[in-house]
């Protein structure tokens, strides 16, 4: 394989990444680019492997062939160490959020602040507390139980703590599931506005149109374990792909056959 | 052929499954010595395990050690032994009941809290969010309840020795009219220190067992409510098995002279 050029590589780069759990393949030859800079949505239906395709990419999952660079840099086959250390440069909002509810919100805004660059309590909680007041919550939140706090607000916290010790990478899995077209509206434009300030780079993964449309540069399909489609945002609704075409309008009917029984 | 293929299978599972909890053992314990450490946890499960488990497990032993004096009793009275009863008391609850009960009660109690902790943890992928803010699970989650199962385990034994033979000590005196002087003369006559060390090495090791059961089993769980549900029993029962077993096993290290 050609080394990539050292001066831009592209931020996160897939090469042909399987993944396979037992019998049921789930990814099956992922190429994906996705530059600096640059907010990418990955659509598909449930089911299609986009968890496990950014699961694979932070190694929490490891895949079972392929390439994987972040900077250049092949993650594949990374030391626990190395691995660590190649986290900081991610953030991540989970499906539910996954706020530690053991710990207060601010604890849980400053976790990565304490624990990953042990930083003092009070100077971390100072920035909870700006982090915290960038996605609208006041500092009397901070003193809550994550438990305490309606779905929306979890996810605001979420998306604070994400942001907390300013990744260069932000993934968001799923960021609107399961809120209010609203609510689901001011998170989209909580995640435009801080990935804006941030200047990162960010990958989506959802299959609500609404929010890929507000959020993405560029948007890639997913089916069946592999990318069927990419192309720039405003190409989307005339994209000359059936598959991307059924699945953007909603569609029962067309290449992509849901299973609703049991053959 | 088909007994043999279901015999095979049977034991490949069973071979993966000690081969994962031996990998996952091995882990853990190197995480336990490599930095960074993290006090807060080991306090916070020190507490837990500790603390918070000193009624039950006093309960338990101070009902053990009243029942032994009661059944030693009745039944040493038939042959005019009754005179070996607190000695009976104190070895009895320091070598064996002491720490087998204590480390069963441990286990319901909080091998059982550890793993529908991490398990819950685990199917709302709060582990996944520890590795991705640059946070060791093994290290933040696992190496703290270890280390404080170990350390925790003893003292909690020690406690409940006392209570239990100050058990035996109560029915001696108040029910079956011992003279408390000489009660408690029998109880130091015979005992010797081994016969609370080899309790307390129990201890240690039934407070390791513990939580690396709950902490196995919780982390490895998946599949939601019913999947936390099915690693608190795997983690309590498989916790109780081990504790049985090794407890015969140290008995033996320690006391096989013959």
């Amino acid at each position: 394989m050609s080394q990539v050029p050292p001066a831009h590589p592209p931020k996160i780069l897939l090469k042909d990444v399987h993944k396979a759990f037992g019998q049921k393949v789930v990814l099956n030859g992922i190429d994906l680019e996705v530059g600096r800079g640059e907010s990418l949505v990955v659509i598909g239906g449930s089911g299609t492997g986009k968890s496990v395709m950014l699961k694979c990419i932070l190694g929490l999952l490891s895949p079972d062939s392929g390439s994987i660079r972040v900077d250049g840099e092949e993650t594949t086959r990374l030391r626990p160490r190395e691995r660590e250390k190649l986290l900081h440069k991610f953030g991540m909002l989970f499906q539910g959020a996954a706020l530690f509810d053991s710990l207060k919100v601010w604890e849980n805004v400053a976790f990565g602040l304490i624990q990953g660059e042990h930083m003092p309590r009070a100077k971390a909680k100072d920035i909870a507390i700006a982090k915290m007041g960038a996605v609208g919550l006041g500092p009397e939140v901070g003193e809550l139980f994550p438990s305490e706090l309606s779905g929306g607000m979890q996810k605001r916290v979420g998306l604070a703590r994400a942001i907390a010790d300013e990744p260069e990478i932000i993934f968001f899995d799923e960021p609107t599931t399961g809120l209010d077209p609203i609510m689901a509206d001011v998170i989209n434009e909580l995640i435009v506005k801080c990935v804006k300030d941030l200047g990162a780079t960010a990958v989506t993964i959802t299959h609500d149109m609404a929010s890929a449309r507000k959020i993405a540069d560029r948007v890639a399909m997913i089916y069946q374990g592999r990318i069927i489609w990419t192309g720039h945002a405003n190409d989307i609704d005339h994209s000359g792909n059936p598959y991307v075409d059924q699945f953007v309008h909603g569609r029962g009917e067309g290449p992509i056959k849901m299973q609703v029984r049991a053959l | 052929m088909g007994f043999l293929a279901a015999t095979g299978r049977a034991f490949l599972i069973f071979l993966e499954a000690t081969g994962k909890l031996a990998m996952f053992t091995g882990a853990a314990l190197s995480h336990c010595v490599r930095p960074p450490f993290y006090p807060r946890q080991i306090l916070r499960q020190m507490i837990d395990i500790g603390y918070y488990s000193l009624p039950v497990v006093g309960l338990t032993a101070l009902f053990t050690g009243m029942v032994l004096a009661l059944q030693s009793y009745s039944g040493f009275s038939r042959f005019q032994a009754e005179g070996a009863i607190a000695t009976v008391v104190a070895l009895s609850v320091t070598r064996e009941l002491g720490p087998v009960l204590g480390g069963l009660m441990v286990a319901g109690r909080i091998g059982a809290a550890m793993a529908a902790e991490i398990g819950t943890m685990r199917v709302t992928e709060q582990i996944d969010a520890l590795s991705t803010l640059s946070t060791n699970p093994f290290k933040y989650l696992v190496a703290p309840r270890l280390i404080a199962g170990l350390a925790m385990l003893p003292l909690l034994v020690l406690v409940a020795d006392i209570i239990g033979v100050f058990g035996g000590f109560l029915v001696g005196v108040y029910r079956l009219d011992f003279n408390p002087a000489s009660y408690i003369g029998r109880t130091w006559e015979f005992l010797e220190p081994v016969d609370v060390i080899s309790g307390l090495v129990k201890a240690a090791v039934f407070g390791f067992m513990v939580s690396l059961m709950g902490c196995y089993h919780g982390y490895h769980s998946r599949g939601g409510a019913q999947g936390v549900g099915a690693a608190t029993t795997n983690a309590v029962v498989s916790a109780s098995i081990l504790i049985l077993v090794w407890n015969y096993l140290i008995t033996g290290i320690f006391f096989s002279t013959k």
